[in-house]
C-alpha cells in the first residue's frame, strides 16, 4: 500500500476543513432543536436524538479528521474499521437522530413547505428507492473494492474524498430507505423493505468473504483477510440494530386495537 | 350461555386462523438460532469451520452470504413474531416448539449436504475421517428434522381433540 501515503501531504487542510464541517453540524443541529422548543405548540425535541446526531457527527469525523484518519490511509484493517463508521454507524446514528423532522419543526410553515415538496421530488423519491438506496451503497463497495477505483482513489485526493463522500451519504440514504424514523416521500411495506434489506446485507456479506479470498489490488493478503473478516461481523452489529428496529416498528404497527387502548 | 359458547368458538378458530404464523414464527427462529450456534460455536468457539476456504465455489459465497443475511432476520423477526402471537394469545407452544426443530434441522441438514458437500462453503472439520464428522452432523440434522414433524402432529391432534 505504498501509494496510499500520497493522500497525507495536504492532511492539516483537511483536517481543519472536517473540523469545521462538523462544528457546523452539531452548531446547526442545536441551533435547530432550540428554534423548535421555543415554539409553544410543538412538544420538546426529546435530549437522546440530540446526542445521537452528535456521536453520528463523531463516529463519521474520526475518519475523514483526526488521528484515525491518518492510520486508514496505511493499513487496511483500520481502512475497513473506517468504512463501518462512516458508512454504517455513522449514518444509523443520524437516521436516529431524525434531522429530517427536526428541520421542518424549526422552519416557518412557508419554507417547511418549500424543503417538504423537495422531499417529495421525483428525484429524491427515487433516490429513496429501498431498491436505489441498496444499489447505490452496496454497489458502490463491490465498485470499490473489485475494481481499480480503490487503488486510484489513494492516488487522487479528490477522488479519495469523493469516495467517502459517497459511502457516507449513501449509507444514510440506504437506512433512511429501510427504517423509517423521518417521515418519506413514499412507504414501503415492511416485507418489502425486509427482502431488500436481506438482499443488500447478503451482497454485502459475500463482498466481504471476496475480499478476504481476491484482495483488492495493492492490499497484502493478511491484511485483506483481516479486512474482510471485520468487514462481515463488524458489518452484523450494525445491521442487527437496523433489522431489530425494522420488527419493532412492524410489531407496534400490529398492536391489536384492545391493547392500544390499554396503552393510552 | 349463547353467548359463552360464541366466545369458544372465535376463540378456536383464532387459533386455527394464527397456526401458519405459530409456524412461521418458530420455522424462522429455528433456522436462525442453528445458524447462530454454528456461527458461535464451530466457527468462534471450536474454530472448526474456517470463514473461507480455497475450494469455496461461487456459488457457495453467494449461498454463504443469503443465508448470514437471512438467519439474523429470522431470528429477530421470529421472536417479535412469537411476542405478537403472544399478546394476541394465540400462541401454541407445542406447535411453535415443533416448528423450531423443524426448521433448525431443515437448515442444518441444507448446510451439512448443500453448503458443506455440494457448495464447499467449508468442511465440519479439517481433519481426517472426515466423513465420521459429516455423518453425525446430517444424523443430528434429521433428527432433529424428524422430532420437530413428530411435535408438530401431536399439537395438531391436540388442537382436534
Amino acid at each position: 500500500m505504498e501509494n496510499m501515503h500520497h493522500a497525507l501531504t495536504i492532511a492539516p487542510f483537511w483536517n481543519a476543513f472536517f473540523i469545521v464541517l462538523s462544528v457546523i453540524a452539531v452548531g446547526g443541529y442545536i441551533a435547530a432543536v432550540i428554534v423548535s422548543n421555543k415554539k409553544d405548540h410543538l412538544s420538546k425535541w426529546p435530549r437522546y436524538r440530540t446526542v445521537l446526531w452528535i456521536a453520528g457527527i463523531l463516529s463519521a469525523f474520526v475518519v475523514m479528521g483526526g488521528p484515525l484518519a491518518k492510520a486508514v490511509h496505511m493499513d487496511f484493517t483500520l481502512h475497513m474499521l473506517g468504512h463501518l463508521l462512516l458508512g454504517m454507524l455513522s449514518p444509523l446514528l443520524l437516521v436516529l437522530s431524525s434531522p429530517i423532522r427536526l428541520i421542518l419543526r424549526a422552519l416557518p410553515v412557508r419554507r417547511a413547505r418549500q424543503f417538504t415538496s423537495v422531499m417529495r421530488s421525483g428525484y429524491v423519491q427515487f433516490v429513496t428507492h429501498p431498491v436505489t438506496a441498496s444499489i447505490l451503497n452496496i454497489g458502490g463497495l463491490w465498485m470499490l473494492y473489485t475494481t481499480t477505483l480503490f487503488q486510484l482513489m489513494h492516488k487522487y485526493t479528490w477522488l479519495y474524498f469523493l469516495v467517502h463522500f459517497h459511502v457516507f451519504l449513501a449509507g444514510y440514504v440506504f437506512t433512511a430507505a429501510m427504517i423509517y424514523i423521518d417521515p418519506v416521500p413514499r412507504r414501503y411495506s415492511y416485507f418489502y423493505r425486509s427482502v431488500v434489506f436481506i438482499l443488500a446485507l447478503a451482497a454485502h456479506q459475500i463482498l466481504s468473504k471476496r475480499i478476504y479470498a481476491y484482495p483488492p489490488l495493492g492490499v497484502a493478503r493478511e491484511q485483506a483477510e483481516a479486512g474482510g473478516m471485520l468487514m462481515y461481523y463488524g458489518g452484523n452489529i450494525v445491521d442487527v440494530i437496523i433489522i431489530y428496529i425494522i420488527c419493532l416498528h412492524w410489531y407496534r404497527s400490529k398492536a391489536p386495537r384492545a391493547s392500544l387502548h390499554q396503552a393510552h | 350461555m349463547a353467548d359463552n359458547s360464541r366466545i369458544v368458538k372465535t376463540s378456536t378458530k383464532n387459533h386455527y386462523s394464527y397456526i401458519k404464523h405459530n409456524w412461521w414464527s418458530g420455522f424462522l427462529f429455528g433456522l436462525g438460532m442453528v445458524t447462530f450456534i454454528d456461527e458461535t460455536v464451530f466457527h468462534q468457539l471450536l474454530q472448526w469451520h474456517h470463514f473461507y476456504d480455497r475450494s469455496t465455489t461461487e456459488l457457495g459465497l453467494i449461498s454463504d452470504g443469503l443465508f448470514h443475511a437471512f438467519s439474523w432476520f429470522a431470528t429477530i423477526g421470529g421472536l417479535f413474531m412469537l411476542a405478537d402471537l403472544k399478546r394476541r394469545q394465540s400462541l401454541n407452544w407445542l406447535y411453535w416448539w415443533g416448528s423450531v426443530l423443524t426448521g433448525a434441522g431443515l437448515f442444518q441438514l441444507y448446510d451439512g449436504i448443500i453448503q458443506h458437500k455440494v457448495l464447499r462453503v467449508h468442511q465440519v472439520r479439517y481433519i481426517e475421517n472426515l466423513w465420521v464428522y459429516d455423518l453425525v452432523w446430517n444424523t443430528a440434522a434429521v433428527l432433529l428434522l424428524i422430532t420437530g414433524l413428530i411435535i408438530i402432529r401431536q399439537a395438531r391432534r391436540r388442537m382436534k381433540g
